[in-house]
């Protein structure tokens, strides 16, 4: 429930209709540029740990975790918006989500730099996003928003992980 | 207080239809005639079971019903009516349809209740057929003494007979009942009162004169008398100021009870509307909250929830030990803590093991349905068959009790129509007349085995060939040892059956029976002598929730093969490889060629160690009827594994069939062999590639 | 409060005795057949015992004639749950020494109202 109302605010304030309602976002590094999630879909923050692999996955899907008792994919975010690679280390960070599938809520973890900081953000400070022609497909891109000097870039955790099901189904039967 | 008796319907759903199974095993094992008088008992007492709680649930239609079953039974538990064979094929029949009433009303559909009410004319008709148990008139007795407008209120008589306290009721409450109904004016007779000498204190001396003045009922007033009609001199009279009361002098203790004026009373026609009223509101409330409750349940036996609790305790103590230990701990301990871990491990182990047994159900809820159906098929098909079944107390996953049932069903009733003779034609070849089919079950290994075996035919080789030939399964030079014709069956398009009969020649095929087994983990095999016989075996895993693994390693990576699927594992020698044009890597075991799965490949493991056949080893597993060897580094140890899903958070992924989580606490990938075999299918030499190829 | 043992072989019937007279605030011990309860009854006492009559290892009519005989359940109130269409019922657990019944089918409200009525 109040997941999807703070969806629904998350519409209203894109939309600019919102009143004061703050809404609080979890930000990372990846590859020197900063990107936030709805800190309500955080399930846990763990430090990198070695997965299973699973055969015949796109590569951007380092494997499968033991995440007490239930069994978790992990993806790489760098590889998945295809961004330079980077050797794991200390600081590698699995931020562990809670998805809206068709199927119901999954939890799924995504490999980041690094964990920055906390973002409060109302209104006044999200803007939809403009079309980069870049890197991040904008239909993953919730809005923007800037704190401090920075730009950080909101992703919408549904259609990231959402979306990449399908496409994996489309590419399985391919196969 | 108001009680929401929807919260109730899902064990009584569950309740009746264990509760149908029995009566219609007790019907089918029931011989007319001679009817084992325990038996009628407890098919009463199961069709007493579904009236009462359909009716204190609401489902007046399903208590109706079952009344009318009922009231035949009574008469025959109680000798009053003879067991007939066209009675027992009635009554057959009304299970059938009670079943579905009870079905349709747990699914909140519409009842067919043209089909209920030509089933109860059938049982009236068998009712009426015996003019035994007529009905006695109920005598009219609302004379009234005088009009109900004139009357006042009533003159009550009442003298208890002395014994009346032994059986647990008490005059006062019965006067206070009275008194709140309206005026009441009490005297007492003490002269039947003893000395105290003699007095015994558990007897009752004292009668009642009473009078009640106000709007009152006979109704009401003999629903408070209704308990004790019998222990108690009892009269009831109207008082009417116009008339002068009738000098209601009691009944002596020796007549017996005025039972014609209490039976009357609770006038029956207006009694039962008032119910269905009653039961008709009820139910409506019932429709809606029973839409939302349609979690499956599951009866456990009690005894198995105690030996859990009793192991959760066992736990308790063990964790508190340890905590206990950990607090202060030295290293001069490190026993005790090994001991208490060693300790912990048992306690868990042990609890896993009796969780898992609370899906356990005995196979008998499946095994159940086949005397009816081969009772009403022989007789069908004019053939004499006798079902012989063993094992039912076997049990296994609920899971595989709600699948198992219709491949079962299509096994035996292949048996039936392709396997047993006709009469005629056993006896020219010298068997009995009648046939038999075994239905057995048990546990061997980690596995549970369900045989359906018959003395029939056995399986013609050469028509299956010839079939099968024809159909394109085979190519018509092929050679097949019996077993692999046998094997036909399971092809998907074929039927043996010469001509297609209502028995089993429609819906499902064999290839669907094998598919709905692999499903489910287990496999199936034949055996067949020509003249003497077919045996059907099936091997289902105990449960679905743990899996007896192979842990295999190819390079750094671990996966785990069912042990169901695996015939042996070997070492390769040269001189068994060959490559066969367009089939790929094959090697030659027992007369066969197997083709060579080479799982770093397939799996795309990029450390593998073994690359050249010879420094590895094949594991030899079968999937849907198809072999193959699959090629890994190494074998590890073999250890039950915990099914986990990997659609739970991801998606199902072409060749596993989900992943457990090891000791380590790392996850370990379970193959799915028949999906495996599917993918390397290019290579494949299985026979129904062949007929594909040729086809 | 007031301890009832109640006795059904079916088990919908059962939970449902038992969650209303729980609901009411009485201590319910609860038996799936006549043995059972007689075995619970012999180990301890109860103000009321109400039973089914059809069940199997031990029926209703029996528990009650059996639980008559022992000292302590000379008195207590022993009711039968039956249908209206088995008088000789009636007439048999009366000869046992049932206190009274109630007619199935009978709705929560019935059932309270009658074990306020016996207990009083």
């Amino acid at each position: 429930m109040a997941e999807s109302q703070v969806a629904e605010l998350n519409n209203l304030q894109r939309e600019g209709f919102s009143d004061e309602q703050n809404a609080q976002y979890l930000t990372f590094e990846l590859a020197d540029e900063d990107y936030g999630v709805d800190i309500l879909r955080v399930q846990e923050i763990r430090g990198w740990d070695v997965v299973t692999r699973v055969p015949n996955t796109p590569s951007y899907v380092k494997g499968v975790l033991n995440l007490r008792g239930a069994i978790v994919p992990i993806f790489d975010l760098r590889e998945r918006f295809d961004l330079s690679s980077q050797e794991y280390t200390k600081d590698t960070v699995v931020i562990v989500l809670r998805v809206n599938g068709d199927t119901g809520m999954r939890i799924m973890g995504i490999i980041v730099d690094a964990v920055s900081d906390v973002l409060n953000s109302n209104s006044s400070g999200l803007v939809n996003a403009p079309d980069f022609g870049g890197r991040v497909a904008t239909e993953f891109i919730a809005g923007l928003v800037s704190a401090g000097e920075k730009m950080v870039m909101l992703l919408d955790v549904d259609k990231l992980l959402g979306q990449d099901q399908q496409s994996e189904q489309e590419l399985a039967a391919v196969n | 207080m108001t009680i929401d008796m929807a919260q109730f319907h899902q064990v009584f759903f569950d309740e009746s239809f264990e509760g149908l199974d029995i009566m219609e095993s007790g019907l089918l094992e029931m011989d007319p005639g001679s009817a084992d008088p325990e038996q009628i008992n407890s098919i009463f007492r199961a069709a007493h079971s579904i009236k009462g709680g359909s009716g204190t649930f609401g489902f007046t239609n399903i208590a109706d019903f079952t009344h009318v079953m009922e009231t035949l039974l009574d008469e025959m538990r109680d000798g009053r009516r003879q067991v007939t064979a066209e009675a027992v094929n009635v009554l057959l029949a009304s299970v059938d349809v009670l079943r579905e009433m009870l079905t349709a009303t747990s699914e909140d559909a519409e009842v067919d209740s043209e089909r209920v009410k030509a089933q109860k004319a059938e049982l009236d008709r068998i009712l009426a057929g015996d003019a035994a148990a007529a009905e006695v008139a109920e005598p009219d007795s609302t004379e009234e003494a005088c009009a109900r407008s004139e009357q006042t209120g009533w003159h009550i008589v009442f003298r208890p007979h002395s014994h009346m306290m032994r059986t647990g009721n008490d005059p006062l409450r019965l006067i206070r009942e009275l008194g709140s109904l309206g005026e009441l004016n009490v005297e007492v007779d003490l002269e039947p009162l003893l000395p105290l000498s003699e007095y015994e204190p558990e007897d009752s001396y004292l009668s009642w004169d009473l009078h009640l003045t106000g709007d009152v009922s006979k109704e009401q007033i003999d629903d408070i008398f209704d308990w004790v009609e019998d222990d108690c001199d009892l009269s009831i009279d109207p008082i009417c100021p116009t008339q002068k009361t009738p000098a209601a002098a009691p009944e002596t203790a020796s007549e017996p009870a005025p039972k014609t004026e209490i039976k009357a009373v609770p006038a029956p026609d207006e009694r039962r509307e008032g119910d269905d009223r009653r039961t008709s509101d009820r139910r409506g409330s019932a429709k809606k909250s029973a839409t939302g409750g349609g979690a499956s349940s599951i009866r456990v036996d009690i005894t198995k929830i105690d030996v859990l609790i009793n192991m959760v305790g066992e736990l308790v103590i063990t964790q508190s030990m340890l905590s206990m230990l950990g607090e202060e701990f030295d290293i001069s301990q490190i026993e005790r803590l090994r001991e208490g871990l060693a300790q912990l491990e048992r306690h868990t182990r042990e609890m896993q093991e009796s969780v898992m047994q609370i899906r356990m159900l005995p196979i008998s809820f499946t095994f159940s349905r086949f005397p009816r159906l081969v009772h009403d098929l022989s007789t069908k098909m004019g053939k004499q068959i006798e079902l012989k079944m063993t094992g039912e107390a076997t049990e296994v996953d609920k899971t595989v009790i709600e699948k198992i049932g219709d491949p079962l069903v299509h096994l035996v009733r292949n048996s039936l129509d392709h396997g047993i003779e006709m009469p005629e034609e056993r006896v020219a070849a010298g068997k009995p007349e009648q046939g038999t089919v075994e239905l057995n079950a048990y546990h061997r290994g980690g596995n549970i085995i369900i045989e359906i075996k018959d003395d029939g035919k056995g399986l013609n080789r050469d028509l299956l060939l010839e079939k099968a030939i024809e159909r394109g399964l085979v190519p018509s030079d092929a050679i097949l040892s019996d077993q692999q014709i046998y094997e036909l069956i399971f092809a998907a398009g074929f039927s043996t059956a010469e001509t297609v009969s209502d028995v089993s020649g429609r819906g499902v095929g064999m290839d669907v029976v094998r598919r709905n087994i692999n499903e489910l983990g287990g496999s199936i095999e034949i055996h067949s002598e020509i003249g003497v016989g077919s045996s059907f075996v099936i091997r289902l895993p105990l449960t679905l929730a743990i899996l007896d693994g192979q842990t295999v390693c190819i390079g750094s990576e671990t996966y785990i093969v069912p042990l169901v699927s695996i015939i042996e594992s070997i070492q390769v020698k040269e001189n068994m490889i060959n490559m066969l044009a367009g089939k790929g890597e094959t090697f030659k075991l027992r007369e066969e060629y197997l083709p060579i799965v080479r799982l770093h490949e397939i799996l795309g493991v990029k450390d593998a160690k073994a690359k050249n056949l010879n420094e590895g080893l094949l594991v030899v597993v079968e999937g849907e009827g198809r072999r193959c060897g699959l090629f890994v580094d190494d074998l590890l140890g073999q250890q039950q594994v915990v099914i986990k899903s990997l659609e739970a958070n991801y998606r199902k992924i072409s060749g596993l069939s989900g992943a457990t989580i090891l000791g380590d606490g790392s996850v370990a990938l379970i193959l799915d062999i028949p999906g495996l075999i599917r993918m390397a299918g290019n290579a494949s030499v299985a026979f129904s590639k062949d007929a594909r190829k040729s086809a | 409060m007031a301890s009832i043992l109640a006795v059904d072989d079916s088990a919908s019937m059962l939970q449902m005795v038992a969650f209303t007279l729980k609901g009411a605030g009485y201590d319910v011990v609860e038996a799936t057949d006549g043995q059972y309860a007689l075995d619970i009854a012999k180990t301890r006492g109860v103000d009321l015992v109400i039973t089914d009559v059809n069940m199997p290892r031990m029926d209703g009519i029996t528990l009650i004639g059996e639980l008559r005989k022992l000292p302590s359940y000379k008195f207590t109130p022993l009711l039968m749950l039956t249908t209206e269409s088995s008088p000789e019922k009636k007439q048999q657990g009366r000869a046992a020494g049932a206190t009274g019944w109630i007619v199935k089918p009978f709705n929560p409200d019935q059932l309270l109202n009658t074990v306020k009525k016996v207990l009083g």
